[in-house]
């Protein structure tokens, strides 16, 4: 080996000796804050992402009135406990699938691809900023909903245990969907309208705007192959008394299936990211 | 075959090739790019420049050659041979709802021993616009930021690939400094440019692309055999001159045509020392369209194109 390749080997290794952990740290750090900036800077990922959801809650909360057929519960309270999944829904898949587009688009993911990012830190940082707009999404809605609507909180420990898992196990889903989605955007101008469409369909063929007992039987299809279907129902048990599941496909809440299917999503939400995401490429601008 | 001496090089190429499905974008390159040295790729527009510093950046895979960057393969993308590296690529690049202290504090943040980010804001004459939201910048101060951001680790090599092309003139000079700064502290720069002012203020060494293939390479001073070619001294004739031309350096060479005396030679001073006092002799206060020409490197290269393409390599 001749001298200078000495010298390198000598430098990793002292590169190495660093603590590998405090420098995945340092660059997450830096990577998590600048996701927070990003989104909590931007108007468009504000209004659209954080702020639609609250919107629709308020107007057509305002709108909604009688009972879901079948039923002695108010078509509202159906409503919002969909409505809050589509809130995680937003910050996680619409939010991310349009800021990966963004910084794929505007040359920041290959400018830190060039850069020595652990590439772990970039993933870090997404998932801080789901947490994190996530949290505050679902609190948003909680609070208007309770106050403006007098939605009930849930009533038991049992419940709250299911509201935090169907809403991390879906905010995962969506958070790796997103990321897998994002391939398909091809530029940052178009990635709000493309992340739209899905939104839209699946919130309307999921039970969240008509009670899901109602949409014919091939579009109930569709929807259960997708996982916000199965957050709205996790939602649903959480929020409404439990004589609602009659109505509910298996008359019951199903509530081992909706964890079933959220966790498979997880995983072919992971494959699917390790399969499209590209750090380099000619897409990569 | 390669050396040691020269694989110990910063740079070190050989039969590099880059296909893209039916075209080869790259062809054939062989590169050295010395230490300390400031080398420059020139070529024409999708003559494979970038696609080169693509792969020794490690953004893009080889199909074929040997490549080695500091030592190392590019393409195992090792984190700590990315610090010892600066990218600044062609495009340039938007930081959207960052500030340019932000923009370059986070970069700094994944280096081991980065420049102080306001030092390297104020190198890249943005110490004005350091509170600035970034997406606000003129189009050269943009590209400014973005040459912050390769340099801001401390690189021992660094990659700029066209970073002038859309700066003013004072910008240009700016970035030039930048690069002599560089320079001066012992790093090595691969500059890639279609500014052959620029390559001649700032490189020692070049090569030209065209076509995927490399078709010269040495110092800049003697490209396209520059040093080789000899001085024009040219005059018009004119009534009142003697029709033979007094004693000429031993290697001039005289052509005559329409009226235009043209004499090539490596003594240019010495032609003019023998054809002045002739002219006087003869009353002749003043040649007409006198001039010495000597080939710029803006001709070597266009000469050095033309005769490349015209083998049908596009």
């Amino acid at each position: 080996m001749s001298a200078p390749n000495a010298a390198l080997t000598q430098e990793s290794g002292a590169v190495v000796l660093d603590p590998a952990r405090s420098i995945v740290w340092r660059a997450a750090v830096s990577r998590s804050s600048v996701e927070l900036k990003s989104f909590f800077r931007n108007r468009q990922s504000l209004v659209f992402t954080l702020l639609l959801p609250v919107v629709l809650l308020v107007v057509l909360g305002s709108i909604f009135s009688g009972t879901v057929p079948g039923t002695h519960t108010d078509f509202k309270q159906m409503f919002i406990a969909g409505i809050i999944g589509c809130g995680v829904m937003s910050v996680s898949f619409n939010g991310l699938a349009i800021s990966v587009a963004i910084e794929r688009d505007t040359g920041m993911i290959r400018r830190l691809a060039s850069s020595p990012m652990p590439k772990s830190a970039y993933f870090i940082g997404k998932v801080v900023r789901v947490a994190v707009t996530g949290t505050l999404e679902t609190l948003l809605l909680l609070a208007v909903a309770v106050v403006a609507f007098g939605l009930p909180l849930p009533s038991t420990t049992a419940r709250w245990e299911t509201l935090v898992w169907v809403l991390l196990l879906g905010a995962v889903a969506c958070t790796l969907l997103a990321v897998a989605f994002s391939s398909v955007i091809p530029n940052a101008r178009s990635a709000s309208a493309i992340v739209t469409l899905p939104f839209l369909v699946l919130q309307f063929i999921s039970g969240v705007f008509f009670p899901y007992s109602q949409l014919p039987a091939w579009m109930q299809t569709v929807a259960a192959l997708f996982p916000l279907k199965w957050m709205t129902q996790g939602l649903r048990s959480v929020f409404l008394p439990n004589d609602f599941a009659r109505v509910e496909p298996a008359g019951v809440w199903e509530l081992d299936r909706v964890a079933l299917v959220l966790a498979a999503w997880c995983l072919a939400g992971l494959a699917l990211s390790f399969l499209t995401f590209r750090w380099r490429g000619p897409n990569v601008r | 075959m390669s050396t040691v001496a020269e694989q110990a090089n910063p740079v070190h190429v050989r039969s590099l090739r880059k296909r893209y499905g039916p075209v080869n974008a790259v062809e054939e390159v062989d590169l050295d790019v010395r230490s300390g040295e400031v080398f420059a790729l020139l070529g024409p527009n999708g003559a494979g420049k970038t696609t080169t510093v693509e792969i020794l950046v490690g953004v893009r895979r080889r199909t074929s050659g040997d490549v080695r960057v500091l030592g190392r393969d590019p393409a195992e993308d090792a984190p700590e041979w990315r610090a010892r590296i600066g990218v600044v690529p062609q495009t340039t690049g938007a930081y959207t709802d960052l500030t340019v202290r932000e923009v370059v504090e986070h970069f700094a943040a994944f280096y081991p021993a980065p420049l102080p980010v306001a030092e390297v804001i104020d190198m890249v004459g943005l110490g004005k616009q350091a509170r600035k939201q970034a997406q606000t910048l003129s189009g050269g101060q943009a590209r400014r930021l973005d040459v912050a951001v390769g340099v801001v680790g401390d690189p021992d090599l660094i990659f700029l690939d066209e970073p002038t092309t859309g700066l003013d003139p004072v910008a240009r000079r700016e970035a030039w400094d930048l690069v002599r700064y560089f320079a001066d502290r012992g790093k090595t720069t691969v500059l890639t440019t279609h500014y052959l002012d620029e390559v001649e203020a700032l490189a020692q060494r070049a090569a030209v692309i065209v076509g995927g293939r490399v078709v010269e390479s040495g110092p800049v001073a003697e490209l396209g055999g520059r040093r080789a070619t000899p001085a024009a001294v040219s005059f018009a004739r004119t009534d009142g001159l003697d029709r033979s031309l007094p004693a000429l350096p031993g290697d001039a060479v005289v052509e005559e045509a329409e009226g235009l005396v043209v004499v090539r030679t490596h003594h240019p001073t010495e032609a003019m020392a023998a054809l002045l006092p002739w002219a006087a002799a003869s009353g002749v206060r003043e040649l007409p369209d006198l001039r010495i020409h000597r080939p710029s490197l803006e001709e070597i290269y266009l000469d050095l194109i033309r005769s490349n393409q015209e083998g049908g390599v596009v």
